[in-house]
C-alpha cells in the first residue's frame, strides 16, 4: 500500500508540482515551437508520451544491465542519447508500417523528439533518483503527460492571443514567454500538494 | 577580417539567445544567479568550439545519411569531458548546474551550428564560429543572470548591490521570473531593433 502511495506521489509530482516544462524547464523548444494550434500540440504530446515511456524503459535496462555491470557509468550521456535517437527512428518505422493513420498524425513530430531535452532529462532523472523499474515507467509517463498538459494549455491560450491586440515588439516569442511565466505562477500553486 | 565578422555575427547579428531563440532550456533554468549564467555559458562554449572543430574536420568522411547521429556522438563526447572536468575542478558550480550539464548535448545550438556552419566551412572558421556563438550565448546568459539575481536576491555575483532596505522579489529567481524576464527582454530588444532600422 505504501508503495502504491509512492507511485501516486511520483505521478502527481511530475504531472503538476514539478511540471517538466513550467518548473523544470525541460522541453522548452517544442513547447514554444509547436504550440500554435491545439491539434498539433496534442499530436506532439502523444508522440512525446510514446517515446518517453519507451526511452525510460530502455535507458533503465541499459544503465543497470550494461553500464553498471561493466563499470562504464561515465558513458551514460553518449549511450542514452544514442538509445533515444535509435528509438525515435525505430518508432517512426514501426508506426509507418503498422498504422499509416497514426503515422500521418505523428510523423512530422517524431524526428524533432531526439533533441527534445525532456526525453534525455527524464532518463537521467530516473537514474539519479534511483527509481525501480515500475517507478521509472510511472515517472516517464507522468513527465510526458505533464508536458502534454502544458503544451495543450499553451496552444489554447495562443489560439486566443492570435485575435487580441498585442504591442508590436511583444508579438511572437516575447508574449509567449510572458504567458508561460503566468502559467508557471499558476503551477507554483500546486507546490502545497506535496510536502 | 572575415574571422572578426564571424565573431560579431555570433555575439550580435545572430545572437543564439536573443536573435535565433535557440537553447532555451538552459537559458531559463540556470540563470538564477549571474555566476551560474557565466558557468553554463562557458561550458556550452567549450563544447561548441570543440565539436565545431571536430565536425568540420570529419565532414568529408561521414556519409550524409548518418551525419546527425555522428554529430551527436561528437557533441556527447565533449559534453562528458566537460562534465568530468567541472566535477573535478569546480564541484560547487557542477552541483548547481546539475542535470543541465549532460543536457548540453541536446542543446539546439550545438547541432544547429554543426548542421548550418561546421559541415560547410573550414576547421578554422568553424572554430571561430564556435567562439562567437559561445560568447554570444555566455553574454546573454550572464545578462539574464545579473537581472534575475539583482531583483530576486539584491546581489550581483554574490556582492550586495541593492540598498540595505531592498526587499527582494523572490519570484524573479523562481521559474516564472525566468519566463517573464526573458519575454520582456526579447520585447525590449525587438523595440530597439525596430527603432534602429
Amino acid at each position: 500500500m505504501e508503495y502504491a502511495g509512492k507511485l501516486f506521489m511520483i505521478l502527481l509530482s511530475t504531472l503538476l508540482v514539478n511540471n517538466f516544462v513550467l518548473s523544470r524547464f525541460l522541453g522548452i523548444c517544442p513547447f514554444l515551437g509547436v504550440s500554435k494550434k491545439v491539434s498539433t500540440a496534442l499530436g506532439m504530446g502523444a508522440a512525446v508520451t510514446f517515446v518517453m515511456a519507451l526511452a525510460s524503459l530502455f535507458t533503465y535496462i541499459i544503465q543497470y544491465t550494461i553500464l553498471d555491470t561493466l563499470g562504464l557509468e561515465y558513458l551514460q550521456t553518449i549511450a542514452f542519447i544514442l538509445v533515444i535517437a535509435a528509438l525515435v527512428q525505430f518508432v517512426e518505422m514501426v508506426i509507418q508500417k503498422m498504422s499509416p493513420t497514426l503515422y500521418q498524425a505523428l510523423g512530422v513530430y517524431l524526428p524533432l523528439i531526439t533533441t527534445n531535452c525532456a526525453v534525455l532529462g527524464v532518463a537521467i532523472i530516473n537514474i539519479q533518483e534511483k527509481y525501480d523499474l515500475l517507478q521509472t515507467l510511472i515517472n516517464g509517463t507522468g513527465a510526458a503527460l505533464g508536458f502534454t498538459l502544458a503544451i495543450v494549455l499553451m496552444a489554447g491560450i495562443r489560439e486566443r492571443l492570435e485575435l487580441s491586440d498585442i504591442p508590436e515588439p511583444l508579438k511572437g516569442f516575447p508574449i509567449t514567454l510572458i504567458t508561460a511565466g503566468l502559467m508557471s505562477v499558476a503551477f507554483l500553486g500546486f507546490q502545497g500538494l506535496i510536502k | 577580417m572575415k574571422l572578426l565578422k564571424i565573431i560579431k555575427n555570433g555575439i550580435i547579428t545572430e545572437n543564439p539567445t536573443f536573435r535565433l531563440v535557440l537553447g532555451m532550456c538552459p537559458t531559463l533554468a540556470v540563470t538564477t544567479t549571474a555566476a551560474n549564467g557565466v558557468g553554463m555559458g562557458l561550458a556550452t562554449a567549450f563544447v561548441l568550439i570543440c565539436s565545431n572543430l571536430v565536425i568540420s574536420l570529419i565532414k568529408d568522411f561521414v556519409p550524409k545519411q548518418v551525419r546527425i547521429p555522428a554529430f551527436i556522438v561528437v557533441a556527447a563526447t565533449f559534453v562528458t569531458m566537460t562534465g568530468m572536468i567541472m566535477e573535478a575542478y569546480v564541484p560547487a558550480l557542477y552541483d548547481s548546474l546539475g542535470i543541465f550539464i549532460p543536457l548540453i548535448v541536446v542543446n539546439c545550438i550545438i547541432l544547429g551550428r554543426a548542421e548550418s556552419f561546421a559541415s560547410k566551412n573550414t576547421p578554422l572558421a568553424s572554430m571561430v564560429d564556435g567562439i562567437g556563438m559561445g560568447l554570444g550565448f555566455t553574454l546573454s546568459l550572464t545578462l539574464l543572470g545579473i537581472i534575475r539575481e539583482l531583483l530576486g536576491v539584491g546581489t550581483i555575483f554574490g556582492i550586495q548591490a541593492m540598498p540595505q532596505g531592498y526587499n527582494p522579489a523572490v519570484i524573479m529567481i523562481l521559474p516564472p521570473g525566468a519566463f517573464i524576464t526573458l519575454g520582456l527582454l526579447l520585447g525590449l530588444l525587438n523595440k530597439l531593433a525596430a527603432k534602429a532600422e
